[in-house]
């Protein structure tokens, strides 16, 4: 291990104090979404991934992440920034004019880290494969991440993407599914069922795990049991469950948070269960 | 009038697949993706000699799209294959913010554009992808007009960097460019110099603005012919040199005459010079079936719609 699991705690803390901050410094954004894949995030990046902070847009020789469910932004930014991909003090520019730290994920800005535009949803699933094969073409040995967020899968995108890797054999991918159960509208079982996530993948033939998205010793480990699956002929779906808003007792999961800023009062209270460890921007 | 000849007929999209092939034997890094039309879009001579760099997706164009931007993260020159309609409005999101947003180096090459396709009907004529394609920032728009210079066309798109949609289609057509052509990006081609009235064509309309101009010498109408190959970034030089010379000018392209060439043009002249346009495009219609020559008559994309468009310009220039 790189870190203790308390040192990446420490982080994740840090990383829930980002979040609840850069929402509330512009009244706009998505905190219930970004606080539940904190730990994940910030596992992938300070344990898992075996990556540069020197960006570098082709990442040859480093394993890449590609964020399908781009409004959890503020946690992607977060964590970039805390590892080093940019001075963590943009991190208040989010969202506002003339900034890097757009509303969703982009490279037009040229934000080191961002390696595709995302937002508009369903479509990274498809982008990390291309990635995925380009590796594999370039006898680069390095693995490929994804996320992407569960009521997203009702995009049909998903399941063209979802059909094509085992079918070639995309085996250098490890997809996870923010598995909340939420959506903007409500929970996704009332939205539109997702039924059973873990046959359906099984069924279109990936290698599934399951894992606890809010504990970090489990999503770790899933995370390096994962990367042992790698290899093997098929593409592997990590299905983490996590609770949106985890980390902040009163947006705890709830889909009203899926697209709310905290007012001065609800900022207070965050950041009151949310020690600053490295500290603040 | 220049004379024009051409000893054969071919169809443009052979001329994109030969070019690809090239392409592919000139630079390991090109990579196609095509889903499901590999004979349709004459992209068997590459998947034969790099099966590798070949990746069949499936009826599956939304991932296509999305495949082929990520591929470009690590090096990959991804040239992606359909029919015009399935390349561009079935999949504009995805071309909008994987591609020309994320500005990833991805050619959508589209086959059968236009009526010419023929009896498959309107489902599959697409008449508003220029329009779809030109308004994307920073997306490069190229319609040739012949199987050499759809070759051409395709090598240097290879070699440019940024997102690119070619278009091309499916009809046997004349071959009267160069073989060895130098294709430039957003230059102009003077296909022939004339002092009375402007021809402004792409695609499979360029061998008939060449015969128009002849039926026009005929009338005793000096008509001067450009080929904009590249709608967008557009040649403005050399149409404002032109129509500065002839004071009016005939815009022809298969598409819809909303979103297309034609209007580039006109916004070019209503800024720079405000000059009398005649439009020979469809009349915001779609298509239907029949066989490429009737249809192309039917919505007056013929020669003579253009001699006749020439000579109602004539009247209006003061």
């Amino acid at each position: 291990m790189k870190h203790t699991i308390n040192e990446l705690e420490d982080i994740v803390s840090q990383v829930r104090r980002d979040i609840v901050r850069m929402v509330h410094g512009c009244q706009s954004g998505h905190p219930g979404g970004s606080l539940g894949c904190a730990e994940f995030m910030t596992a992938l990046y300070f344990e898992t991934m075996n990556h540069s902070t020197d960006f570098k847009m082709d990442g040859v020789g480093e394993d890449l992440f590609f964020l399908s469910n781009g409004h959890i932004s503020p946690v992607f930014y977060s964590v970039l920034a805390r590892s080093g991909y940019f001075e963590v003090s943009e991190l208040a520019t989010f969202r506002k004019l003339n900034s890097r730290v757009q509303g969703h994920p982009t490279t037009h800005e040229g934000l080191p880290g961002i390696r595709i535009a995302s937002g508009s949803l369903g479509q990274g699933m498809s982008v990390a494969i291309g990635a995925a094969l380009t590796k594999k073409l370039n006898k680069d040995h390095s693995l490929v991440f994804s996320l992407h967020g569960d009521g997203e899968l009702q995009e049909g995108q998903n399941w063209e993407a979802i059909m094509f890797a085992p079918h070639n054999k995309v085996d250098n991918l490890i997809s996870t599914i923010d598995y909340n159960g939420q959506q903007i509208d409500g929970p996704t079982e009332k939205i539109l069922s997702l039924e059973n996530l873990q046959t359906k993948f099984e069924a279109f033939g990936w290698h599934v795990i399951t894992s606890n998205g809010n504990n970090m010793e489990d999503i770790v480990k899933a995370l390096e049991y994962a990367k042992s699956l790698t290899g093997k002929g098929r593409p592997i779906l990590n299905l983490m469950s996590t609770q949106m808003g985890y980390g902040v007792d009163f947006m705890v999961g709830s889909h009203k948070w899926h697209g709310t800023a905290p007012n001065d009062a609800q900022l207070a209270s965050a950041l009151s269960q949310n020690k600053e460890t490295i500290g603040d921007y | 009038m220049k004379k024009y000849t051409y000893s054969e007929k071919k169809d443009t999209r052979s001329g994109f697949g030969a070019g690809l092939h090239e392409a592919g034997q000139k630079n390991p890094n090109v990579v196609a993706l095509c889903a499901d039309l590999k004979g349709s879009l004459k992209m068997d001579a590459f998947a034969d000699e790099f099966p590798e760099r070949f990746i069949q997706i499936g009826i599956a164009e939304a991932n296509m799209i999305g495949i082929a931007a990520g591929m470009t993260i690590g090096g990959k020159i991804p040239f992606t294959g359909t029919f015009a309609n399935f390349s561009t409005g079935r999949v504009y999101d995805q071309i909008r913010q994987s591609v020309a947003y994320s500005n990833k180096n991805v050619k959508i090459c589209a086959s059968h554009a236009g009526l010419t396709l023929g009896e498959d009907g309107a489902t599959h004529q697409i008449l508003e992808d220029i329009g779809l394609m030109k308004m994307l920032p920073g997306m490069v728009v190229i319609n040739p007009c012949d199987y050499n210079q759809t070759k051409a066309a395709t090598l240097a798109i290879a070699e440019y960097e940024g997102p690119v949609y070619l278009r091309f289609g499916r009809p046997s057509i004349p071959v009267f460019t160069d073989p060895d052509q130098k294709f430039e990006i957003g230059k102009a081609w003077m296909v022939n110099e004339g002092t009375d009235v402007t021809i402004i064509a792409t695609g499979h309309m360029v061998w008939k603005a060449i015969e128009a101009g002849e039926q026009l010498a005929a009338l005793g109408i000096d008509a001067e012919i450009i080929n904009i190959h590249t709608i967008k970034p557009l040649d403005e030089e050399a149409i404002l040199k032109s129509i500065k010379k002839t004071g009016c000018v005939v815009t022809c392209e298969e598409h819809n005459k909303f979103g297309g060439l034609g209007e580039s043009v006109a916004r070019l002249l209503t800024t720079e010079l405000p000059s009398p346009q005649e439009f020979v495009a469809v009349n915001d219609s779609f298509g239907e079936s029949g066989t490429p020559d009737q249809l192309m008559t039917k919505y007056g994309l013929d020669t003579i719609n253009i001699v006749e468009a020439a000579q109602k310009v004539l009247k209006r220039k003061k």
